[in-house]
């Protein structure tokens, strides 16, 4: 009878996963449609961009059929998809490299700028939300109110200009852009591209303090938005528990009330705020756009922002399905992790 | 009636919600004592019967204004007690049984480690004692495969079966009152005749007093020994359980006719009447009913 | 005169009766009660009222932007080049000797026009996607709802940035690539409230008298899903200026030399040093009037929409 029963379990979870990594692929594959169809509909006759337009018709028709155009959207459609599973996004015009290969040198910066972040508003976030839950109209919940109602009002590029403005070129506290100093830049070999990492691997200390210096600012800013979302949510969904009943439970058993809030409440709340650092980690690649423009960090943002000012499709749809795809993966990471400590959805 | 060792005693209880229409006076004066006894708490929905209990916990929410002359339990004042103390005798002198385990049990957490706490919290012991008493405690209240519930989550557990577990967690530190909120409301009518038997028998064995809240009579009155009757946020009426067919307060009588009964009449059921007279603080001192007795 | 003033009171006092009763006798009393019940929640919540009143300044300065504007916001005078604040110059003037604060007040115009445009194509396309797939579940569903998740899975900024490359910068083509990132979300909400209304016995009641799908849609499911929209989109708003000042500061929305506040901080950018008025006047209008709009739909949320609370 268990073992039955077992059984039916299992084949009822094969089902499920099965379903689940059906929508993931329905998902990843509309992602890289409407990057394909995104480079059809550029103005920019992509033939014309190889030959140079002073060509014959015969070249154009030459080079037309040699990239495939000549094909029914479908077939090219395929091509596309077989292409970029392979890796293969095409060459940037900008750098004359394989943009998987741009991608992969720059990325490592953007992580490890939205993981720091990311850092940032988990540990000053959660507490901020929860205290503000628990003496609802107290001080500090003002505080979060502010801070939450900043966050979602502020321009980021607006708040990073004015952070340079006051830190780094009037009180000279914090370094400016770059990930460090001139004089430093170019000695680490880049590794695992985490500057931080690398600097210890090479033994260099002082390049490590400096890269961590001058992660500062945009890290702390990129972070202070990813705490503003944070930490709202995490006020409103302890709000949420500490209405329910077992908390109740749990004052009439005589639990301490930093157990009833940390244990119960905050127990409850955990389970969805995976997907809220999820998302806000998202939030914060697409955040690092502005932020690296402005701080001229070679991270994936800047990369897409030089490539999106020149043109160049295949780097700009490249960086689009890179970025989406994490996005995607984010979130099916955070899927998984809910259904792991939720005992409910298992 | 014959008063054992008092428990609790509460005298002139108000209990204030403030609201943007004005304040809801939701307590009025009520007085009650209580010894190792069966009490009945009888009203219908809003007669201020669920407040009251969770005003002797001190367990309203602080938005609420309760102000009593006295609310002690075993000769402690209550009212002057801190959180702190407050929390030394919450479960482990008085308890609470609420009415839905669906939502009075932590869902993220195993109906095992939900009962221990309640144990530890009092009682410094490693986690393996309290794994050993939670078992035994949830044999006692007739769980067969304790093992096995030990490690369910309360999704998991039957309506039923969630409601001993909540008896259970409860019980465990041996408190000398518990308070029943409706504990059997929202269970299938097959189960809660169980589920009272198994409170009977627990509270019976172990000398304890027992607030019994309920908007079912009947159920209270072969339940209890004695059965206060609210209305409007005050007592209509104290009685015996075995007095109260014989009643002769308006409200009580109202309340017995408007239930069914299986031999045979089947005449229309009568409605209740309410009269806003009841809620009169002078209207009982003037007419000297047997009504506040305490 | 005193007779006056206690006439006027009997009549407010009859008509806050009126308003607050339990029993009202027609359906117009209960909505008008019910209505008066909300602005004072709303009234109550003084941040709400002023994001209200800050919109409405945005308006009206745009309304009337060439009477306010003391100067041209395109005309460059460098003889005037990066005037600190004067009495002529309030907000100062641009690295070619525009005054910031008639542009800032010009720009007020564009920032209407995106916000405005944005959530005219966004919202009727979230909502009508949302209710059909609601309302008719099964296949439908699944295949408009799986497209709702695609465009979600994209960071906003990021596949509005593909779209206006693939488009080409400008602000009409900011404005298409920013409403086709934001109806996703409208699409759910409006799902959700759709499934719970179309389970309710007066829907049943409706098809029994025989109404189609349309009918029922547009009369009746829609009108309920639209207070929880409104709360959304103006939330929205804050986002969207922002993203397209974002665009703008990137270089791909509007062009120079229109006075867009995201653009004007980006050509001031390289006077940062010594010159701050020039970032700072633009990105504070971007500012507050994002905040207003936090601030608006907040105070909406709380008397429309009293149960989500994130």
């Amino acid at each position: 009878m268990t073992q039955f029963l077992t059984q039916k379990r299992l084949k009822k979870t094969a089902l499920k996963i099965l379903k689940f990594l059906l929508m993931v692929a329905i998902t990843f594959l509309g992602l890289l449609l409407i990057t394909f169809l995104i480079g059809r509909v550029v103005p920019i006759d992509p033939v014309l961009a190889v030959v140079g337009d002073k060509a014959s018709h015969e070249v154009y028709e030459r080079a037309r059929i040699a990239m495939g155009l000549n094909l029914p959207l479908w077939q090219q459609f395929l091509i596309y998809l077989s292409s970029v599973l392979r890796g293969d996004f095409g060459t940037s015009v900008l750098t004359a490299k394989p943009v998987f290969e741009d991608i992969l040198r720059v990325f490592p910066a953007t992580m490890e700028l939205a993981f720091l972040a990311t850092l940032f508003g988990i540990f000053v976030g959660i507490p901020l939300g929860v205290i503000s839950a628990v003496k609802r109209g107290g001080f500090l919940d003002h505080v979060s109110r502010v801070v939450g109602l900043l966050g979602y009002s502020l321009p980021i590029f607006w708040l990073a200009l004015l952070a340079l403005m006051i830190f780094y070129a009037k009180l000279d506290l914090l370094p400016g852009p770059g990930r460090v100093d001139v004089f430093y830049d170019g000695i680490v070999t880049p590794v695992t591209g985490f500057m931080l990492i690398d600097s210890i691997l090479a033994g260099e200390w002082e390049i490590f303090w400096n890269a961590l210096y001058h992660l500062i600012m945009p890290a702390t800013l990129l972070g202070y938005f990813s705490m503003a979302y944070i930490s709202r949510m995490t006020r409103s969904f302890m709000i949420e528990q500490l209405r329910q009943e077992y908390i109740l439970t749990a004052r009439v058993k005589g639990v301490a009330e930093w157990k009833v809030i940390w244990g119960h409440a905050f127990g409850n709340c955990a389970i969805p705020l995976i997907t809220v650092v999820a998302l806000s980690f998202g939030a914060l690649l697409e955040g690092s756009v502005l932020t690296e423009t402005i701080f001229a960090w070679p991270g994936l943002g800047l990369y897409l922002t030089n490539s999106l000012l020149n043109a160049d499709m295949n780097a700009v749809l490249g960086s689009t399905i890179v970025v989406g795809s994490i996005f995607l993966g984010i979130n099916i990471f955070s899927d998984i992790l809910y259904k792991v400590f939720d005992p409910r959805a298992r | 009636m014959i008063q054992q060792d008092q428990l609790l005693q509460v005298t002139n209880l108000n209990i204030i919600f403030p609201s943007p229409k004005g304040d809801v006076h939701a307590v009025k004066d009520i007085s009650f004592s209580l010894g190792k006894e069966k009490i009945g708490l009888v009203g219908e929905s809003g007669s201020g019967k669920s407040v009251t209990g969770r005003a002797i916990l001190r367990l309203l929410p602080p938005y609420a204004k309760v102000s009593a002359e006295e609310i002690s339990f075993k000769g402690q004042d209550l009212l002057s007690f801190s959180e702190k103390e407050l929390r030394c005798i919450r479960g482990k002198e008085i308890s609470m049984v609420m009415q839905d385990p669906k939502y009075s049990l932590n869902p993220v957490r195993t109906v095992g480690q939900q009962i221990s706490e309640a144990y530890i919290v009092h009682s410094k012991v490693s986690k393996s004692v309290a794994r050993e008493q939670t078992l035994k405690m949830l044999t006692a209240v007739r769980i067969r495969n304790p093992e096995q519930v030990y490690k369910l989550y309360p999704h998991e557990v039957s309506g039923g079966m969630g409601q001993r577990i909540m008896i259970a967690m409860m019980l465990i530190p041996e408190p000398s009152l518990l308070i029943a909120d409706e504990p059997t409301s929202a269970l299938d009518v097959t189960v809660q005749l169980q589920v009272l038997a198994i409170l009977d028998d627990l509270v019976t064995q172990r000398g304890m007093g027992l607030i019994f809240i309920s908007h079912d009579l009947e159920l209270v009155a072969s339940f209890c020994d004695r059965v206060i009757i609210m209305y409007g946020g005050r007592i209509m009426e104290v009685i015996n359980a075995a007095d109260l067919h014989n009643s002769t307060h308006p409200y009580t009588r109202g309340l017995l006719n408007c239930l069914p009964r299986i031999e045979g009449r089947n005449e229309r059921l009568s409605t209740l009447v309410r009269d806003d007279a009841w809620l009169d603080a002078d209207f009982w001192h003037s007419n000297d009913s047997d009504g506040i007795i305490i | 005169m005193n007779k006056l003033m206690a006439d006027q009171q009997t009549i407010y006092n009859h008509a806050k009766e009126w308003l607050l009763t339990d029993t009202p006798a027609s359906a117009f009393q209960a909505a008008a009660g019910r209505a008066y019940l909300g602005l004072l929640e709303f009234l109550k919540n003084r941040l709400a009222v002023l994001g209200l009143l800050i919109i409405i300044a945005l308006v009206f300065i745009a309304l009337f932007a060439p009477y306010i504007a003391p100067f041209d916001p395109i005309l460059t005078n460098l003889s005037q080049r990066l005037q600190p604040f004067s009495a002529e110059h309030i907000f100062g003037t641009d690295e070619v000797g525009r005054d910031i604060f008639s542009r800032v007040v010009w720009g007020s115009r564009l920032t209407l026009y995106i916000i405005g445009l944005v959530a005219i194509i966004a919202a009727p396309v979230g909502i009508i996607v949302g209710t059909v797939s609601g309302y008719f579940g099964g296949f439908v569903d699944t295949v408009l709802m799986r497209i709702t998740d695609i465009f979600l899975a994209f960071p906003k900024l990021i596949l509005a940035l593909a779209f206006v490359a693939a488009l080409g910068p400008g602000i009409e083509n900011a404005i298409i690539a920013i409403a086709i990132t934001s109806w996703p979300p409208y699409a759910r909400i409006a799902r959700g409230e759709t499934i719970t209304i179309r389970n309710s016995d007066f829907i049943r009641a409706i098809k029994l008298q025989g109404a189609g799908a349309i009918r029922i849609i547009s009369r009746h499911v829609m009108p309920l899903c639209l207070s929880s929209l409104i709360v959304r989109v103006t939330l929205d708003m804050a986002g969207i200026i922002i993203t397209a000042a974002g665009l703008g500061f990137l270089g791909l929305g509007a062009q120079p030399p229109s006075p867009e506040w995201g653009a004007m901080t980006s050509s001031g950018r390289a006077y940062i040093l010594d010159h701050w008025w020039l970032i700072t006047m633009p990105g504070m209008a971007i500012f507050v009037v994002s905040l207003a709009f936090n601030l608006l739909g907040d105070g909406l949320r709380e008397v429309l929409d009293p149960k989500s609370d994130d």
